[in-house]
């Protein structure tokens, strides 16, 4: 158990989980900014500041065009293509007023009305979801 | 002395808050998630805990991208309800135990465990949701609460067995406090859930069965579980579990199952619940 892990294979393992993005380094450096705009929405002012005018607000942040992009368009499959961890994006949804079975439903393609009957019915079966390189 | 009498685990799912909260717990829907806690609420009013040593992650809440610590601990008076984006949970202020929080910051450091301590901070529905469903609907909480707060956000996450290690510097920090107080170390999250990408709403029954199996009858093998296989298996946010294994470190070798709850779903997730005394 003390024995020195191969922080490598450690990483590449993430890239063999289907439909996953894991909030590694790299994307915790990527998606900096864009995490750190969601956060500023925890406070009451600054979302009525964003809601006022969407834009205008993400345009005080040093955000990349497809960061703003995804945003404007809440796409969160593409904010978290480019870095956004599901725990900050949560404030952009919370604003919007939706849950996060609504924001975790719209990821998946399915309607909110869809997803939530999987769920209701056991979840998403984890079968051929392990490992896109094993198939199972 | 102060003494670790019992733990227990519980999903923290935002939802079951706000279920409490809008006074939808008798709904259909709600119901069958509530009642596993039923026996739990009953037991702990027999129990009365002094301090309830809290393990859970901030949701991005009191701590951003800034500073990201492993593992805090809470050393305030009290704790402020986190606004997490739609206002602060109506839930009473969570008071601290400064004096054995400072303890167990001091004698976890002379143990080799570097804990950052934390005199300010808003504390989220990691930590409140679990309260609700222990204590219920109450104007004050019951017990003081100590927030160990463990970053299971950005990777690599503390391992199962580091988290275990942890669990018994805790338990021999509380052993050395003077003050006879009765304290209760509460694991929370999980358990199988994910939140983002395609894969969102993977639910994985037998997993997370097998490893409420193994709290009691393998630990060994849950400490030396790599963080793959909860990706893998428990999906993306399943991760937490790792808090789980602070709790069990803490109990020590030999412990008994009393109650047992699990249901799904609790909108994108499986609940898991379970209450364990060690026999010593």
């Amino acid at each position: 158990m003390s024995a020195p892990r191969d922080i490598h294979g450690y990483l590449a393992d993430f890239d063999d989980i289907p439909g996953t993005r894991v909030f590694t380094a790299r994307r915790a450096r990527q998606g900096y900014h864009l995490n750190q705009f969601a956060m500023s929405l925890m406070k009451a002012e600054n979302r009525e500041r964003f809601k006022a005018d969407e834009a205008g607000y993400l345009d005080q942040w040093p955000l990349t065009d497809a960061q703003k992009t995804a945003v404007l368009a809440r796409d969160y499959n593409a904010m978290l293509e480019e870095g956004g961890n599901i725990y900050f994006l949560a404030k952009i949804f919370s604003t919007d007023g939706k849950s996060f079975q609504f924001a975790a439903g719209s990821m998946t393609g399915m309607s909110q009305e869809d997803y939530a009957a999987m769920m209701i019915t056991g979840g998403r079966s984890p079968e051929g979801q392990r490992s896109i390189k094993d198939k199972r | 002395m102060a003494r670790l009498t019992a733990g227990l685990t519980t999903s923290h799912i935002p939802a079951v808050g706000a279920a409490m909260d809008l006074g939808k717990t008798s709904e259909a829907y709600w119901k069958p998630v509530f009642a596993g806690y039923e026996w739990t609420k009953a037991w702990e009013v027999g129990q009365k805990p002094d301090v309830v040593i809290l393990v859970y992650n901030d949701h991005a809440s009191a701590f951003d991208m800034k500073v990201i610590p492993t593992f805090a601990i809470g050393c305030a008076d009290s704790f402020p309800i986190a606004d997490e984006g739609w206002g602060p949970r109506p839930v009473p202020q969570v008071e601290g135990h400064a004096d054995l929080a400072w303890h167990i910051a001091q004698s976890c450091i002379l143990d080799e465990f570097d804990m950052t301590i934390i005199n300010e901070m808003a504390v989220d529905h990691g930590l409140t949701v679990p309260l609700s469903l222990i204590f219920g609907q109450v104007a004050t909480w019951p017990a003081r609460v100590i927030p160990i707060a463990v970053n299971v956000v950005t990777y690599p996450p503390p391992t199962g067995n580091r988290c275990w290690l942890l669990g018994e510097a805790i338990a021999r920090a509380v052993a050395s406090y003077e003050e006879d107080l009765n304290v209760q170390i509460w694991g929370t999250g999980g358990m199988s859930h994910q939140l983002q990408g395609p894969r969102a709403g993977l639910i994985n029954r037998e997993w997370d069965t097998a490893f409420l199996d193994k709290l009691t009858a393998d630990p060994e093998a849950l400490r030396a579980m790599p963080h793959i296989e909860y990706l893998r298996e428990a999906g993306s946010e399943g991760i937490e579990l790792v808090m789980w294994l602070i709790m069990r470190g803490a109990l020590g070798p030999k412990i008994r199952e009393l109650h047992r709850h699990y249901h799904v779903p609790a909108s994108n997730t499986a609940v898991g619940h379970v209450v364990l005394e060690p026999t010593y």
